[in-house]
């Protein structure tokens, strides 16, 4: 006959922390937005010059001008430049493996819709080894936010090809010029069923602060492609979309219709640089809302009865 | 079958012998896939659980979608069931193929009831070795239906012929069929019975002896009977357990589509993605959510779970790998049992990366197993791989009710302010991490990261070799305290002797009783059973030091050097001792006692 060989061990969070008194509570009315300060964590390990600090300092922008508070916000990445993020942000995080951030996030998200959920990574993050999970994260429609700063090549590694590298770009696994065509993000973000898709680039801060304001608010995927130069490995990829280096930053026409999703993949096919806001936006039901549907028409038909009372139910069936 | 009473001769040809007292029967039915032979196998299993009776089962699917032969095996007995038995007392023969594929799966002296519209060859030389009885099972239940021309509910017709010659419990056997069947259109029901009926009425008894079950040994104690799949995902969800992710493959796929169907009752969701690595990855994001979550797979599947398997190791992050081993490697045998998963999920992964291993062995241990996992796995802050096999995942079991009230357990997140935190603290007096919850306030204001990077005790990364071997240990000396805490499995016969067997996963049910089988016959040989297999429960050294040889018994390859298997391998590097030798054999099927018995002797008589 088995039992249990392990009985139940109510854990608490001991640790150092549990010698210390607990701390006061405080209202959520009485708190002050948090400052830059309050919600920097380590330095930066970027480059100087590299477009990443750009979105970093507007996340913070973002957190202040908003109220969030640290506890309520989640920043998730997976491997690559920008996806250290996390640890520059003094607020919980994950830090996960290469590829796999838009799955983590998923997780959390859909286990805890208390929180904001945020993905920052790169594009051979988003695009070629998590490539699978950008399609169905997207056709999902999992309430998230999620910024891909682009730059086009593969920095922490030192200069390989990546999935968005132009055709004649030359990097160490392409000595004599990418020859594979690049991903659109866009054109995938739409096909896979994203209902928020926007481009920004690093060089305009408010626009970036913008997007991705709309983008948190947008209640679904919401997908920002922010083109971010890597100084190292490809000095001036982005300079056409940059006024100060003789390019133009060519905002989408007001009567673009976002919930268009013909015109925005057409708007995606403008020549490079291309342009900038929000491409298509549409609200539809987002995988947490189907969940918690199914949730709560199952919760109803049990209403009142405790768990073991549940699965007492299912086991004398079994009888 | 062991009958205890013989039954006096019968007073004339005519006259039906009275009942034989029995004590069990393995009843084995074949057929093809589509023909229900499942369907009956579980009415008789269920049938037994709810007598009061030990019951196990067996069966055996075609990998195809549908079609192809299929058998299912049932052992029904009022004393412990241990196996789905060697051989079978009566074989119920639906088609040609299956009499005579599955003759010789009969005991000598076993009764074979054919359809004598589909089986029209009898093996001469056979006749006199087994009970022949032909029933015209198809064309009978045709006409008992009231001629639709099909010959659906052929099985049910065939419960009722085992109905009539088991003295089956009938009331009990109706409601099962009313419990079935009503839920559908009216006519379905009655087509049932009738067909039902005309079994149990059919003339068998001047044809065939009957027989009786002696009553069962757990009366008054209510059963439950399932499949250990099913009980794996219920004892994962009377373990607090909410959320999950996964991918289908055979053998696991049970076991997520019944957390898909049930979780949603307890406020929980169960998710399919789009391949295993993501279901590994959503599964540790609801972990990190704050409550264990868990994903599953088989073979392949867990080999792609790996690196994120090892992320789950440096974060400390709690969750539960269900892995129902099938016969590997690559696609291998997707529908055979085989226990060759045992070094992926101990070892597999790069890096130094302790993570708990533990194999139930019994389709109620299944149960129990799934709590114990995710009580190992919050109390060290650990991934607890659950190694169970295509064995126990399919077999149905009646087991005690469990005391669910007193189970169920509530394991949601605390998420109270706290002062400071440092999830990887390594002053923690018992040493291991404990992880906030996103959505929990720090006061002091410096937030945890968690990561696979090596990490500062606030989850920082760091390039220092010194934190590196400190976490390290950390990560290795939290299991070393589990060890200590594993209670040293109790042997099972002499504790000291000649042959010691040891198993682990489902292979415990043929070794206990081949070490009954061995016992009776006078020959010294004993068992213990190792549960958990990583880290191994301390002690198990004291006990093979009692015994002359050691024989590990499991279904995998003999390996390269030829001494034994996974676990033997595992042992002997936890206990350099050559005494410690395998019984392998990797044919997909499961032990059967006399293959255990001849493996014994030989390894134990050669010089």
């Amino acid at each position: 006959m088995s039992s249990l060989q392990f009985p139940f061990d109510v854990l608490s969070r001991t640790g150092a922390a549990a010698s210390l008194p607990a701390p006061a509570v405080i209202l959520d009315q009485d708190r002050k937005p948090l400052t830059k300060k309050e919600v920097s964590a380590d330095h930066p390990t970027w480059c100087p010059g590299c477009g990443d600090f750009s979105v970093l300092a507007l996340y913070f922008k973002l957190i202040e001008r908003r109220k969030i508070w640290h506890e309520k916000i989640t920043t998730v990445a997976g491997i690559g430049c920008s996806s250290r993020f996390p640890y520059f942000v003094q607020a919980h995080g994950a830090h996960y493996i290469h590829g796999r951030a838009l799955p983590f996030a998923t997780g959390v998200s859909l286990s805890r819709p208390d929180l904001h959920v945020f993905v920052f990574g790169g594009d051979g993050d988003a695009f070629s080894i998590g490539g699978n999970h950008f399609v169905h994260a997207a056709r999902k429609n999992v309430k998230l936010t999620y910024v891909v700063m682009d730059n086009q090549v593969y920095g922490l590694t030192k200069k390989q090809t990546s999935p968005t590298s132009p055709i004649g770009y030359k990097s160490k696994t392409d000595i004599w010029g990418a020859a594979d065509r690049p991903l659109n993000p866009m054109k995938l973000a739409i096909t896979a069923g994203a209902t928020f898709v926007a481009r920004t680039t690093a060089t305009n801060p408010n626009h970036v602060l913008e997007m991705m304001e709309a983008a948190m608010d947008h209640d679904g995927f919401s997908f920002v492609e922010c083109l971010s130069e890597c100084v190292e490995f490809y000095e001036g990829a982005f300079d056409a979309a940059n006024p100060r280096k003789g390019g133009k930053f060519e905002l989408i026409s007001k009567e673009h219709d976002v919930t268009d999703e013909y015109a925005a993949y057409k708007l995606a096919d403008a020549p490079w640089p291309g342009q900038f806001g929000i491409f298509y936006k549409a609200a539809k039901p987002t995988k947490n809302q189907n969940e918690a549907k199914i949730i709560s028409d199952h919760r109803a038909k049990v209403a009142g009865q405790a768990d073991w009372q549940i699965l007492q139910k299912s086991f004398d069936r079994m009888k | 079958m062991s009958a205890v009473v013989e039954p006096p001769a019968p007073s004339s040809p005519s006259q039906p012998r009275p009942p034989a007292k029995i004590t069990e029967a393995v009843i084995r039915l074949a057929g093809n896939s589509q023909d229900g032979i499942q369907a009956i196998g579980g009415f008789l299993a269920r049938l037994a659980g709810r007598s009061e009776q030990e019951v196990m089962t067996f069966m055996t699917i075609p990998s195809t979608i549908s079609g192809g032969p299929s058998i299912f095996q049932v052992r029904v007995g009022s004393g412990e069931v241990l196996t789905s038995g060697d051989e079978a007392d009566l074989l119920m023969a639906f088609y040609q193929h299956s009499y005579n594929d599955h003759l010789s799966s009969l005991k000598p002296g076993g009764i074979v009831i054919y359809d004598s519209d589909h089986v029209t060859e009898l093996k001469p030389e056979n006749l006199e070795k087994y009970r022949h009885i032909g029933v015209a099972i198809s064309s009978l239940t045709v006409e008992a239906i009231g001629g639709t021309g099909r010959d659906k509910g052929k099985n049910v017709f065939a419960l009722g012929l085992l109905a009539k010659m088991f003295d089956l419990n009938i009331p009990k056997l109706t409601r099962l069929l009313e419990e079935r069947f009503a839920s559908k259109d009216a006519s379905v029901l009655t087509n049932a019975m009738n067909a039902f009926n005309a079994g149990y009425n059919y003339e068998l008894a001047t044809a065939a002896q009957l027989f009786q079950f002696q009553p069962g040994q757990n009366v008054g104690q209510a059963q439950v009977v399932m499949s250990g799949n099913e009980a794996l995902a219920w004892g994962l969800i009377a373990a607090g357990v909410r959320f999950g992710a996964g991918y289908p493959i055979t053998p696991w796929s049970d076991i997520m589509e019944l957390l898909r169907r049930e979780l949603p009752k307890y406020g929980g969701m169960f998710i399919q993605c789009e391949d295993e690595i993501a279901s590994i990855s959503m599964a540790i994001g609801g972990s990190y959510g704050g409550r264990v979550a868990v994903t599953g797979s088989s073979g392949p599947g867990i080999s792609l779970k790996t690196e994120a398997l090892g992320w789950a190791v440096m974060a400390e992050m709690p969750l539960i790998v269900v892995d129902v081993q099938r016969g590997g490697p690559s696609t291998g045998m997707p529908t055979n049992i085989e226990q060759s998963d045992l070094n992926i999920a101990v070892f597999g992964g790069h890096g130094d990366s302790p993570r708990v291993v533990v194999a139930p062995a019994t389709v109620e241990d299944c149960f129990y197993t799934a709590i114990e996992a995710v009580n190992v796995a919050r109390k060290f802050s650990v991934p607890v791989i659950i190694l169970t096999d295509q064995g126990i995942a399919t077999r149905i079991e009646a087991f005690r009710l469990p005391d669910l009230q007193k189970l169920v357990q509530d394991i949601s997140p605390d998420l109270s302010a706290v002062a400071d935190h440092r999830p990887y603290d390594l002053t923690a007096p018992n040493g291991v991490t404990r992880h906030l919850a996103p959505g929990t306030r720090v006061a002091s204001g410096k937030y945890p990261v968690v990561t696979g990077l090596e990490h500062d005790e606030l989850g920082h990364p760091t390039g220092s070799g010194k934190l590196h071997t400190a976490m390290t240990s950390k990560r290795r000396n939290k299991l070393r305290r589990l060890a200590d805490e594993i209670p040293l499995p109790t042997v099972f016969g002499p504790d000291h002797g000649n042959v010691l067997l040891v198993s682990w996963g489902s292979s415990q049910g043929p070794v206990q009783e081949a070490v009954k089988y061995a016992q009776a016959e006078g020959i010294s040989v004993s068992a213990v059973h190792v549960k958990y297999v990583n880290p191994l429960p301390n002690g198990l050294d004291a006990i093979f030091a009692r015994f002359t040889h050691v024989l590990v018994v499991e279904l995998n390859d003999e390996g390269l050097y030829g001494f034994g298997g996974q676990m033997t391998a595992l042992l002997r590097s936890r206990y350099c001792d050559p005494k410690i030798v395998g019984l392998t054999k990797s044919d997909g099927l499961t032990w059967k006692i006399r293959e255990i018995l001849e493996r014994v002797h030989t390894l134990t008589t050669k010089a």
